[in-house]
């Protein structure tokens, strides 16, 4: 009696409505989850196509395709829209569809302002790139936006920036204050915090970053809102600012706003390794810990990203040891995935392939970033292409190959079909070959002395640059092949079961493939 | 599989060209001329292979499971899932690891931050887009920009070997000596990067950073600004030509020379008259031969210069024929040839002379304005 | 569910770290100047003119102090020392005299900028009187003599024998026209 009860429940009370308003006024976790996918990878080929802009300019030396003011607004664009539009909205989406199903959730805890949250985004990309068709261009300071440039000196359009990353920000912080109230206040009976998986534990300390250090890049672009506009002089020498100050406040939100872009990849792959080596994670409450650690290590060690602005040497020392130290726990992790593969028993399909490339890539870039923190070094390193190398290292195969990692595991939840394998492991090499070919060369060209950020470079770093031009093209050519594939497993194939993956474990595969509309409207039982 | 092995093989065939053209193909840093540069390298080297060494164990373990313990092989897997022994372990081996290198990288530090009892000091100014350098208590001062043309930027020129990275006036220093440089900006932040020396020093408007080296061998070194100032950033080269303790003290003595003649000379009160007869002189000279003894050019070859209307009319424009040329034509750009003070002379002379009468007195200073601005 | 504070509570305690946080990067402002007073940042000194004591002049050392000047981008003011350096013992009091001319045709303000370096000598070097205190109006032509009047402290860290002064000439005639009426300045005298 009571299932034909929940039954006629479901069916007048829960389905998805139908048309367009679904999707604008939509609540549900999977529909929002889903559309920040969509939009994440919309920016995702947006900024690569500004990329390839990039890219293509720089195969040759001297000026080919564009001229130096429209390559700083491809530089800079292609950075904020890669970092707030692709990377963040991409893992919010996972968190989204994922972290209800994983801790035995019938939706996130404030469904509406989630829906809120998403909407906003359109609007500040959509503002965004507006600038691009103002008179005196876009944004053409670089993403980290660095004072006198980007106040005396920017754009009449800077205006209309600092509203869009208002706007990327309060989604940012909306998102992540409904992912803190999911996760402490939704689990299931059982599911005790050191029961969460990985994805939920490292999602949670992200989401506590961004309350943390989000509002002070809000503050940060507020600043320079009034020294543009209402004479205030936080910025400018000649009213008694300090230009170094602006770095000082963009890097203490930005150190942190490099790990919440990596947090929920390790979350992620930690999930994902030990699925597919059929053994459990190694060393999960040490994972717990290390995630926390790096997230704590983040908040002193923002000035390594000015060693060269002056910083007294005690400073300069302090920032020093404290970044050196990020590489212990970060070192746990990458030592826990390696143990978690210790005589498992590992089959390679496409998440897994992405996963141990992230492993291994992501720990080159961690190497490059160890050499990075040795402020003498750093001397030579600073503003080169050799970072450009270390952060493309951390963040395409980091960031990025962890959340297709991601997509390819839980896709066929989302569709309830499995994917192509060939294809995804087609997608799969070229992007590996693609993307080293593309940035391993950088750590070469920087080294050898070039400066990041410039369109056009002597000889002596031609050769590099087109294999890295090279490289890129393929990289990004490759991933059209990824929208293929992800819409061919929409529209089809073989039929995906509960949990299609031998070695998965978790409450998300408890429930049918695709996942219904409404899940775990009671909750399960965690033992 | 086919795919892959190919790839492979273009990327081995690349490595191939490389070994043939090892110049283009540079892979690491320069270990540079100083004291200080050689320490960064020898680091940055001794990073890189614990990094290596490090590599090499983890992703050694991570092959082996990838190969050995692969499920098509039959593994069985194992069900451990912590040990509190190794975890400690790569704790605290790591850590050992980093006050390792820690103890050089600070004294490497220490010694980049000293930069006491300097025998020179030279402030370096930046500006939207060249650099301008001091020698504090010298009297000597001036900009450097950058010498390769728009056109072979454009590709319509050829490209030389210091293209991007070749200047007017390259900042000179005695070798052996410990040169201070005092780093600042005049409008937004840029950074004053030198990689033979080791130095790189951002240039903060309203505030003065330092910085210090100590070059063993004359050459000549050469570096770009490395933080974004704007259009123009790829194109601030910086020039620095270490020269033996002679060679240095001749150059600081014509410098200074030619610095105090035409402080004398630009700061001058000129009256129209005294800037009149030297333009006569300057006029016979460098542009009679042309446009004629009076002013009236060969038609068809050579413009007349008697009352037409840049002459008469426009000042800016007449100043940035005889300073910058025509180009595709026989007017040369004698901005280059002719110091201030000549210029201005030649320029008043013209617009005075032959019945021009325009009563306009162009002073050495006008041009100095000008071409700081261009 | 599990235990814990309601979604209300916890929700409203997080919109109230956002709002802290937002206030502690304005926060940070104060903070950095503090920083920049205790570390010398950027060569920092104070903007107030330093009361002197009983100073001890300490004749066992001489420190070179060097004077450079440098115009913002857009201050057409020739400005700078009247001499690039002197010698002088910690704690006693010294005076450098600067130069301003204002070559256009109109009145104008500017406001210098002092750095000190090394920057670890910023706090050892007291302004008892300065031209950057305030800021600088200029008639059209008119040519001014300004001096600064400084000690440095017996105190310096013995290590440093050399200190540069520097200032740095910013026009801020366009933002001071709002709250200044340039027309009414007079020249002083």
């Amino acid at each position: 009696m009571s299932a034909v009860i929940d039954h006629h429940h479901a069916d007048h009370a829960h389905g998805p409505a139908k048309g367009l308003m679904r999707w604008v006024l939509t609540t549900n976790h999977k529909d929002i989850g889903s559309m920040y996918l969509w939009f994440s990878f919309a920016m995702f080929l947006l900024g690569g196509s500004m990329a390839m802009v990039i890219r293509a300019e720089l195969f040759q030396p001297g000026l080919q395709l564009v001229q130096p003011e429209f390559f700083n607004q491809m530089t800079t664009t292609h950075g904020l829209i890669m970092v707030f539009g692709a990377v963040m909205p991409a893992f919010v989406g996972l968190a989204n569809w994922m972290i209800p199903l994983m801790i035995g959730a019938p939706d996130m805890a404030l469904p509406r302002m989630n829906n809120f949250s998403f909407w906003l985004l359109p609007a500040a990309f959509g503002l965004l790139l507006s600038t691009l068709f103002m008179e005196g261009g876009g944004p053409n300071f670089g993403w980290t936006f660095y004072a006198p440039l980007s106040t005396t000196y920017a754009p009449p359009s800077v205006t209309f920036f600092i509203f869009a990353i208002h706007l990327a920000g309060i989604s940012s912080i909306m998102g992540a204050i409904n992912i803190i109230a999911t996760v402490l206040n939704l689990r299931a009976p059982g599911m005790t915090l050191m029961k969460m998986p990985l994805f939920v534990w490292t999602w949670l300390i992200t989401a506590f970053l961004l309350i943390a250090v989000m509002p002070v890049l809000a503050g940060a672009v507020t600043m320079m809102l009034m020294d543009i506009h209402f004479g205030t002089s936080f910025f400018n020498a000649a009213g008694g600012g300090d230009p170094v100050m602006f770095q000082h406040i963009f890097w203490f939100f930005g150190h942190p706003e490099v790990y919440i872009m990596i947090l929920p990849a390790f979350g992620a792959v930690s999930m994902i390794i030990p699925a597919f080596s059929r053994k459990p994670l190694f060393g999960y409450t040490s994972m717990v810990y290390a995630t926390g650690a790096i997230a704590f290590l983040s908040f002193a060690v923002w000035a390594h990203h000015m060693f060269t602005v002056g910083i007294p040497l005690t400073g300069e020392l302090f920032f020093m040891y404290a970044t050196m130290l990020i590489a212990v726990p970060t070192g746990v992790k990458v030592f826990n995935w390696v143990s978690t593969m210790f005589r498992g028993s590992l089959t390679f399909e496409a998440p897994m392939l992405f996963s141990v490339a992230f492993v291994i890539l992501f720990t080159i870039g961690g190497f490059s970033g160890l050499m990075l923190a040795m402020a003498p070094a750093d001397f030579q390193y600073h503003d080169t292409y050799f970072v450009v190398a270390h952060f493309h290292y951390v963040l395409v195969p980091g960031a990025i190959f962890g959340i297709f990692a991601s997509a390819y595991y839980w896709l066929p939840k989302w569709t309830g079909f499995m994917y192509d394998e060939v294809l995804a492991k087609t997608h799969f090499w070229m992007s590996f070959v693609g993307m080293n070919l593309a940035f391993f060369p950088m750590h070469f060209v920087g080294l050898a002395g070039m400066p990041r950020r410039i369109p056009d470079y002597n000889m002596m770093f031609a050769n590099f640059n087109m294999v890295s031009s090279v490289g890129a093209f393929m990289f990004g050519a490759t991933q059209l092949l990824f929208l293929y594939i992800v819409i061919k497993c929409i529209r089809g194939g073989p039929k995906a079961a509960a949990n299609p993956w031998e070695g998965a474990e978790g409450l998300e595969w408890t429930v049918p493939s695709p996942a219904p509309y409404h899940t775990f409207t009671t909750p399960p039982e965690v033992k | 599989m086919l795919r892959y092995a190919s790839a492979w093989l273009g990327g081995l065939s690349l490595l191939a060209v490389s070994s043939s053209a090892s110049a283009d193909w540079e892979v690491n840093m320069t270990k540079g001329v100083t004291d200080v540069s050689h320490s960064v390298f020898n680091l940055h080297m001794t990073i890189f292979w614990i990094c290596v060494a490090i590599g090499v164990i983890v992703f050694g373990i991570m092959f082996w499971s990838m190969f050995m313990h692969r499920k098509s092989r039959g593994a069985v897997p194992a069900t451990f899932h912590e040990n509190l022994t190794v975890e400690i372990l790569w704790t605290v081996i790591p850590l050992l690891i980093l006050v390792g290198i820690a103890i050089p990288a600070t004294k490497t530090l220490i010694d980049i931050y000293d930069t006491e009892d300097p025998d020179i000091d030279i402030m370096v100014t930046g500006y939207q887009w060249r650099w301008q350098y001091n020698y504090v208590g010298e009297d000597v001062s001036f900009f450097s920009h950058m010498t390769t043309s728009r056109d072979a930027i454009n590709n319509v020129a050829d490209k030389g070997e210091n293209y991007l990275l070749e200047v007017d006036e390259p900042v000179v220093i005695p070798v052996g000596k410990k040169v201070r440089f005092l780093v600042t900006s005049a409008d937004v932040i840029h950074s004053w990067w030198v990689p033979s020396l080791a130095v790189k020093r951002d240039a903060i408007p309203g505030f003065i950073n330092e910085s210090w080296t100590r070059v063993e061998e004359p050459g000549i070194y050469r570096g770009q600004c490395t933080e974004l100032c704007g259009r123009d950033h790829a194109f601030m080269p910086i020039v620095v030509d270490a020269r033996s303790q002679e060679d240095y003290d001749t150059w600081l003595a014509e410098k200074k020379e030619f610095a105090a003649r035409e402080a004398e000379l630009t700061e001058k009160e000129w009256t129209l008259e005294e800037l009149m007869e030297r333009g006569e002189r300057v006029y016979s000279s460098t542009c009679a031969s042309c446009h004629q003894p009076t002013g009236q050019g060969i038609p068809g070859a050579f413009p007349s210069l008697v009352g037409t209307d840049m002459v008469m009319n426009d000042l800016t424009g007449h100043i940035d024929i005889v300073v910058n040329g025509s180009p595709g034509t026989a007017m040369a750009a004698f901005g280059a040839q002719l110091s201030e003070v000549d210029l201005a002379a030649v320029i008043t002379y013209e617009r005075n002379a032959w019945g021009n009468d325009t009563g306009d007195l162009v002073t050495p200073l006008d041009i100095l304005e000008l071409e700081e601005d261009q | 569910m599990s235990e814990g504070i309601s979604t209300k509570r916890l929700v409203s305690r997080l919109a109230l770290l956002v709002v802290g946080m937002f206030g502690f990067g304005f926060l940070l402002v104060p903070i950095y100047d503090v920083m920049c007073d205790a570390f010398g940042i950027n060569g920092k000194t104070r903007g107030t003119a330093y009361e002197a004591g009983a100073e001890v002049i300490d004749e066992s050392r001489s420190i070179r102090v060097q004077f450079v000047s440098t115009n913002a981008e857009g201050m057409t003011w020739s400005f700078g020392p009247s001499a690039s350096q002197l010698v002088m013992h910690p704690g006693e009091t010294r005076e450098m005299i600067f130069t301003a001319h204002n070559p256009t045709d109109k009145p104008m303000v500017a406001q210098a900028i002092p750095s000190v370096s090394p920057s670890k000598a910023a706090a050892y070097f007291h302004k008892t009187e300065c031209f950057c205190f305030t800021q600088q109006v200029l008639q059209p032509g008119e040519r001014v003599e300004m001096p600064v009047r400084f000690i440095v402290d017996a105190a310096l860290p013995g290590e440093v024998q050399r200190l540069t002064l520097s200032y740095t000439l910013f026009d801020v005639t366009e933002r001071m026209a709002a709250s200044l009426d340039l027309a009414s300045m007079q020249p002083h005298n």
